[in-house]
């Protein structure tokens, strides 16, 4: 078994009117619940606006606070899953369901241990 | 000997890669391998004789060196519980070398040609893997840097590892899709060979070879589906026609031009043979009519005796299951043959094909047969700016010179 993180690629810019993503949301829900019941799911969640990002890095020996995510771009990391599957394939099928739900592209990437 | 070797090489790599590959999980060890193999056959062959099994002594040999290999590189602690894990592997049971092999290579072929993977990643992958062509063959073929190309394999295999792409057939329902990219991959190796004639002709001409090869075994493995025996009947049939399809300087003669007593009559068997098999299933896809329309070109004993309206309509079929402009071009030289230059011209006209070259060769030719001249010549002047390629330029200024 190997964990993949399913990232979810969202645009830059406000979210839908709650009457777009209320049934989105439901629906997220239960593939989550699905992917509970396989036995996949291993974590999920999704995050705040870029906006509400902070960096730490190590300058000059301290460690310094700044605002503001790492890179700017037109999409961001808008959420995520990590879930435990046989392969790739596996990994992909449930991509499939979570973009299906979603309406946006997610990247599938592999953890570095196996779990 | 050396040609023999040579030749179970040629036939027995990717057999053999894909036998070691389900064996210990790893597509690098496999292929040492499997090398090591071929470079013991080297030695011993020549004095002991070919053994009765080639494709069984090297199996055999190769998955004896990679456990070698194995407790040799068996440092870190799980190598080494690896190694006896296969070590007990191979005292218990010996690798099935019929049967279970046929698999091995389909899901070879399947693992090369993933998704996941960049389409020249999947190219590379396949001939080196199902191959067995070097780094240097593939690289040269494609007119990449050997280092480009050493770089894309060994990111490939990294991804089929990291990211574990599995070794895997498509389940049934998965497997049209997954199977389409396979089929892409082969016809891409063979249009490498076929259509481009710059660089090394010998390496180009091999290519051909092998996607004829890869198709063969495709057909083998996967009898049942249409559009894997229309593949190899496409493939087949269109390379029938290469002893005709250039003069001894290398000039391109058109299908019109050609002499057909030169077409290889086996390979229009062959691949005549296998359109008349899958169409009898009645699911007809792109390749399968694109082979039947060059079925109907190897019917006719002389250019004028093709049956035009036949083609039309298969290219009408095919326009309906795969629509496309370049296939709507070539349905209309064809109506041209059928209706006459006018009619034609004026499904040309219609198509946004502008910056290929091929649609302003075509409009060219079909304003000379009108008699337009001037435009004819603008025409070709179009074409000849938007092509590279040596054997067609030539052709193109000969048939412009032929206007004046």
């Amino acid at each position: 078994m190997q964990q993949y993180l399913l990232n979810i690629q969202q645009p830059v810019g406000d979210p839908p009117p709650p009457e777009v993503l209320e049934p989105i949301m439901r629906e997220l829900t239960a593939l989550n619940d699905e992917m509970r019941a396989a036995g996949v799911w291993v974590f999920a969640g999704g995050l705040h606006d870029p906006d509400a990002s902070s960096v730490v890095r190590v300058k000059d020996g301290e460690v310094v606070v700044t605002d503001g995510p790492y890179v700017e771009g037109k999409e961001h990391v808008g959420g995520f899953t990590v879930l435990r599957a046989a392969d790739l394939d596996e990994a992909l099928k449930w991509a499939g369901r979570l973009t299906r739900v979603l309406g946006l592209p997610i990247e599938v990437r592999p953890f570095h241990d196996r779990a | 000997m050396h040609a023999e070797i040579e030749r179970v090489f040629r036939e027995e790599y990717g057999r053999a890669v894909a036998v070691l590959v389900r064996f210990f999980g790893d597509i690098d060890l496999a292929e040492e391998a499997v090398q090591d193999a071929f470079g013991e056959a080297v030695r011993r062959w020549p004095s002991a004789g070919l053994p009765p099994s080639p494709a069984g002594w090297i199996i055999t040999t190769a998955r004896n060196r990679g456990i070698d290999r194995h407790r040799r590189e068996a440092t870190r602690e799980y190598r080494h519980a690896e190694a006896v894990r296969l070590g007990r592997l191979h005292a218990g049971e010996e690798p099935p070398e019929e049967g279970p092999v046929r698999d091995d290579r389909l899901r070879l072929i399947f693992t090369c040609c993933h998704p996941s993977l960049a389409v020249p990643a999947q190219v590379a992958l396949t001939l080196r893997l199902l191959g067995g062509l070097t780094t240097t063959e593939i690289a040269h073929a494609f007119l990449v840097p050997e280092p480009t190309m050493a770089q894309r394999l060994v990111r490939a295999k990294g991804k089929i590892r990291k990211a574990g792409i599995p070794y895997r057939v498509p389940h049934e329902a998965d497997l049209p899709a997954r199977l389409r990219a396979v089929l892409t991959v082969v016809y891409l190796i063979f249009n490498e060979g076929y259509s481009a004639s710059s660089g090394d002709r010998l390496v180009r001409e091999d290519l051909c070879a092998e996607a004829v090869r890869l198709g063969r075994l495709l057909a083998e493995l996967m009898p049942d589906e249409p559009e894997v025996l229309g593949l190899l009947a496409l493939m087949l049939l269109t390379e029938s026609r290469r002893p005709a399809r250039t003069t001894t300087g290398g000039d391109l003669v058109l299908l019109a031009d050609q002499d057909r007593g030169r077409w290889d009559r086996a390979l229009i068997d062959e691949g005549q043979n296998l359109v008349r098999r899958c169409l009898r299933r009645n699911r007809p896809g792109p390749y399968q009519l694109q082979a039947a329309i060059n079925a109907v070109h190897s019917d006719a004993p002389t250019a004028a005796d093709t049956d035009w309206a036949q083609i039309v309509q298969l290219y009408d079929q095919l326009l309906a299951l795969s629509p496309g402009p370049v296939v709507a071009l070539n349905r209309a030289i064809a109506v041209a043959e059928r209706s006459g230059p006018a009619t034609a011209l004026s499904l040309v006209d219609e198509l946004d094909l502008g910056a290929y070259y091929l649609f302003h060769a075509v409009r060219a030719d079909l304003l000379r047969r009108l008699g337009r001249r001037a435009e004819a010549a603008e025409a070709y002047d179009r074409a000849l700016s938007l092509t590279e390629n040596a054997a067609e330029r030539r052709l193109l200024t000969q048939r412009r010179a032929a206007l004046t």
